[in-house]
């Protein structure tokens, strides 16, 4: 990114402006779909402005975890695949995308929003593997977010697969996976001391630290990852949660 | 949520399974200059948690196209000794140790003068030799002293402690058992003992409130540390011992 326009951006900010004219607790056109993949058990596609990400949701069955052997198995994975942006390289995931995919998986998996319980075929033997695959098709910033929302909204959306004489039928179903929450991630960007929500790409590329806080039904904190190469103080760590609550409701009512 | 060998309580009589109060660390050793070769080296110690951080650099950065002509480069690379842990680790990097090597270098990023050496690279090594909780923590302590000891200039150290919930107590320092059965583990670091937060990351539920009271004990947390880490280089360089010949 230039150096001009990261200037500019900054510039704006600090006048209380965004390149894109929103308000700093706005996020931009939300447009979520679900069941678009027909093969996958469960799958959404988020529009975040031009941000545009795809996750779906395979099941497969699985020895347990040793230290879980009563519960299903949650995996999340990140691509940013190259048709998203020039500077995403084909090749075993980055940094980046590792991070993201964790996030992502932290803020579902400390929700306990998945009943993995049920998720159980036979203890210590067999159980449910739910892959949560995020797909980055278009990258315009903000990820964890669009991500994460697309994750949850998969999530709800998937059904188990009929599972007779040891294969899994694919096609045919058995119920829905049990969830009993919606946590939402919420990214708060800290720019020239401001804080707003929903930054896009230009704008990453001004940020000095963003903090991402998920939330769930209750308005409670479940997850929580800072990054970037800047600091936050107390006071902006509070006014980072209480945004994430309030935006985190606004968003949980787009895919419940 | 059940997990094999979770042990019914986790605070009986006001004390934590290790004994200690709630506001209490574990034994803290910090060390600098510990080994010969590096330009800088230190090592932290939480109790039985052991991180060993080493420095070498600025040195001309390899590979070339990854030089920035403006400034220097730190690369952090975290990672574990795979006989730190009671289940053996798989030597290598790990999808939790790039992220942990990820946010370590963002938080040390904070405070070096990178303007100072253009085109080089500074490498900061982590070695978690045993692992008992709160790495991550101690890998930043150790490594904010081997960069000290370097000789690289930065605007202070960076000091990191954990914190967290442990059947519903909030506690300091998250140890061992903890960490594994407790149900809030937050890392955190500050830079010196400002209200500054460069590293945040928290797995489990708690509500706003909780997270208020969670930060206010973590800056006393890397308050505490900080001091333990400035003693550390005192006693590294302290005067008097030196043989002078007259």
């Amino acid at each position: 990114m230039l150096k001009a326009s990261e200037n500019y951006v900054r510039k704006l900010i600090e006048e209380g402006m965004r390149i894109d004219e929103r308000g700093f607790d706005q996020f931009r056109k939300i447009k979520i779909e679900t069941d678009v993949i027909k093969k996958a058990e469960g799958s959404a596609r988020v529009l975040l402005g031009n941000t545009h990400v795809l996750v779906g949701v395979k099941m497969s069955v699985n020895v347990p975890f040793p230290d879980t052997p009563d519960e299903g198995v949650l995996i999340v994975n990140a691509e940013l695949v190259p048709v998203a942006s020039p500077t995403f390289d084909p090749g075993p995931p980055d940094e980046e995308s590792i991070e993201l995919a964790r996030i992502v998986d932290r803020g579902i998996r400390e929700s306990n929003c998945i009943d993995l319980e049920k998720l159980c075929i036979e203890e210590g033997k067999k159980a449910w593997n739910i892959n949560i695959d995020i797909h980055v098709l278009d990258h315009d910033g903000n990820l964890i977010d669009a991500s994460a929302l697309g994750a949850m909204a998969a999530l709800l959306n998937a059904k188990i697969p009929r599972y007779e004489d040891e294969k899994v039928v694919y096609g045919e179903y058995e119920g829905k996976i049990p969830i009993k929450d919606t946590p939402i991630a919420v990214t708060v960007t800290k720019i020239s001391n401001k804080l707003l929500i929903d930054a896009n790409l230009e704008e990453e590329s001004a940020l000095d630290a963003r903090i991402t806080i998920a939330t769930n039904e209750n308005g409670d904190l479940c997850a929580i990852q800072k990054g970037g190469t800047g600091f936050f103080t107390s006071e902006e760590l509070k006014k980072a949660a209480d945004l994430s609550i309030e935006k985190g409701k606004e968003l949980r009512a787009l895919i419940k | 949520m059940s997990k094999v060998g979770q042990p019914e309580k986790m605070i009986i009589n006001g004390k934590r399974i290790d004994n200690r109060s709630f506001e209490e660390f574990r034994p803290i050793t910090a060390e600098v200059g510990v080994l010969k070769r590096a330009e800088g080296s230190a090592i932290f110690k939480f109790g039985d948690t052991y991180a060993l951080a080493a420095v070498y650099g600025p040195r001309t950065m390899h590979p070339k196209h990854m030089q920035d002509p403006q400034k220097a480069i730190l690369r952090c690379r975290y990672s574990m000794a795979p006989f730190s842990t009671n289940e053996r680790i798989r030597p290598g990097v790990s999808r939790r140790s790039v992220e942990i090597s990820k946010v370590l270098n963002e938080a040390l990023s904070n405070v070096v003068f990178f303007e100072d050496y253009p085109k080089t690279g500074i490498d900061v090594f982590v070695e978690i030799l045993q692992a008992d909780a709160s790495t991550r923590c101690a890998g930043l302590n150790a490594a904010s002293l081997a960069l000290t000891e370097a000789g690289i200039p930065i605007r202070d150290l960076i000091s990191s402690c954990s914190v967290g919930k442990v059947d519903n107590q909030i506690v300091l320092d998250i140890g061992g058992d903890e960490d594994q059965f407790g149900d809030v583990d937050i890392s955190t670091a500050t830079i010196g003992n400002e209200d500054k937060f460069v590293l945040l990351q928290m797995d489990g539920i708690i509500t706003k409130e909780e997270f208020h009271i969670l930060i206010n004990l973590a800056r006393k947390g890397c308050a505490e540390v900080y001091e333990k880490q400035k003693n550390a280089l005192k006693e590294k360089y302290k005067t008097g011992e030196i043989d002078v010949e007259s």
